[in-house]
């Protein structure tokens, strides 16, 4: 039984987790580009930003085929429903990255407290993507929930790294603008970690048909 | 809302096997409820049940309580009488070798009525009311087995309604038919359910999905699984229920 369905929902699965891993690349990029300073990393960056479009519509036009095609009820519909909320929070992921190599191409290599934040809070978003795909496929509720959980640390290393640059900015007012632009890219992080979040909620949905919104 | 047909420990056996495994099931009046099922399954034969057509089956025993608007339709409710308040429609149309006129007036002609002025009126009501009037009323005398397949079915829906019953059950109404006829038999069920209750027997889940507010799924002679029909489908409280409706088994 069903069993061309069920090829064609683990093709499904396996777009979504090439999707997270692209939203992955991304956002590491970002994260090493502001260590680092690596320019070149800002055209990749913008590169990975149109694959992860492209994916975009791959995995929305294979889920509009097995809806015509399948007619999916109960857990299966809302497996694919889940599949294509998910696809436009990793989409503003992708776009978010982006914002932040724009930002990157003003901005030298740093080094302050403030960048070691961000960076954890590269690494932390990184894991929330990752994990929230994860339990998609693998219908792990439990992995769901940490996810939801860790966007707490995110948050709560956005407000370090806010307190590190009011206090540089207030030792060097000169160089103002460059902590600004360093705090709008910790606060496209701290947005990559709520669409993780929202993630996980839609992978919530889809194994339980409740949507809680946090 | 008030069940007009309900069945208590309902058992029903052909010879040693076992068809019908107490079941127990309030029908929503005027609403329609959708039964499915895979085949084997007692969906048909409980469909029998309610008005009786499971009689005349050889070894067959039933147990349990039948109603209909209380009455117990296996107490001493007149077989006749049971079945002018509960009608059915088979999968395949089957309409009386004779005038189209003539299969609408059958039943109203038994239960008594012979005025020309009164079967004239009934024949045009009915025909209207499966919607199928349009489309032979200047044909009325001509035999009822020249119409398409779509038509015949609607021709026997007509018939069915013609003697004015509470039920209507469909055995698979619409699995013989084209997608258009299929569409129009569909959109009558909807329109009838506001003067009368509907049962109907489908294979189709978008079909249950599409009219029936509430759907029963029948496995091995139980009924495993009855509530709204938006609810079943989509999230069932039955892991068999949702094994079956999204086509893992059945």
């Amino acid at each position: 039984m069903r069993s061309y369905f069920d090829k064609q929902l683990s093709t499904l699965n396996l777009e979504l987790v090439k999707m997270g891993a692209l939203c992955e690349e991304a956002i590491s990029s970002a994260a090493k580009c502001l260590k680092d300073g690596d320019k070149t990393l800002i055209e990749k960056i913008k590169g990975t930003e149109r694959l992860i479009d492209e994916k975009e519509r791959e995995i929305e036009s294979l889920s509009m085929k097995l809806l015509l095609h399948q007619q999916p009820v109960a857990g299966d519909l809302r497996m694919i429903s889940a599949a294509l909320r998910m696809i436009s929070d990793m989409e503003r992921i992708g776009d978010q990255a982006a914002d932040i190599a724009e930002i990157l191409k003003f901005v030298g290599p740093h080094s302050s407290g403030a960048a070691e934040h961000i960076t954890d809070m590269a690494d932390e978003t990184k894991k929330m993507v990752t994990e929230s795909v994860d339990s998609f496929v693998r219908r792990d509720l439990d992995m769901t929930r940490k996810v939801m959980k860790r966007d707490d640390a995110v948050d709560g290393l956005f407000l370090k790294v806010k307190e590190e640059l009011t206090k540089a900015i207030c030792g060097n007012p000169e160089e103002g603008e460059i902590y600004l632009d360093i705090l709008m890219i910790a606060k496209y992080f701290e947005r990559i970690g709520d669409h993780a979040v929202n993630i996980a909620e839609w992978v919530e949905y889809s194994i339980t048909d409740t949507h809680v919104k946090a | 809302m008030s069940g007009i047909m309900e069945t208590k420990g309902l058992r029903l056996w052909y010879s040693s096997n076992e068809a019908l495994k107490n079941v127990n099931m309030e029908i929503p009046k005027n609403q329609i409820t959708a039964l499915i099922g895979p085949s084997g399954c007692g969906k048909s034969t409980f469909l029998k049940t309610l008005n009786r057509m499971n009689d005349l089956t050889e070894g067959c025993k039933i147990e349990g309580k039948v109603t209909l608007e209380g009455e117990d339709i296996y107490g001493d409710m007149d077989v006749n009488l049971l079945r002018k308040r509960v009608g059915m429609v088979f999968q395949k149309p089957n309409p009386f070798p004779m005038s189209i006129y003539d299969n609408i007036a059958y039943g109203p002609r038994i239960h008594g009525v012979h005025s020309k002025v009164a079967l004239d009126e009934i024949v045009e009501r009915s025909l209207r009311q499966a919607a199928i009037w349009d489309e032979c009323k200047d044909r009325l005398k001509k035999s009822a087995l020249s119409m398409s397949g779509g038509q015949q079915q609607r021709l026997c829906i007509a018939r069915a309604l013609a003697v004015e019953p509470d039920v209507l059950l469909m055995d698979e109404p619409t699995s013989a038919l084209d997608p258009i006829s299929t569409s129009k038999i569909e959109e009558l069920v909807l329109d009838l359910k506001e003067k009368y209750t509907i049962i109907i027997v489908t294979h189709n889940m978008q079909q249950a999905l599409r009219i029936a507010d509430k759907t029963a799924f029948f496995l091995l002679g139980e009924v495993i699984e009855f509530d709204d029909t938006e609810k079943m489908f989509s999230t069932p409280s039955d892991k068999r229920t949702e094994d079956y409706i999204t086509g893992r088994f059945g």
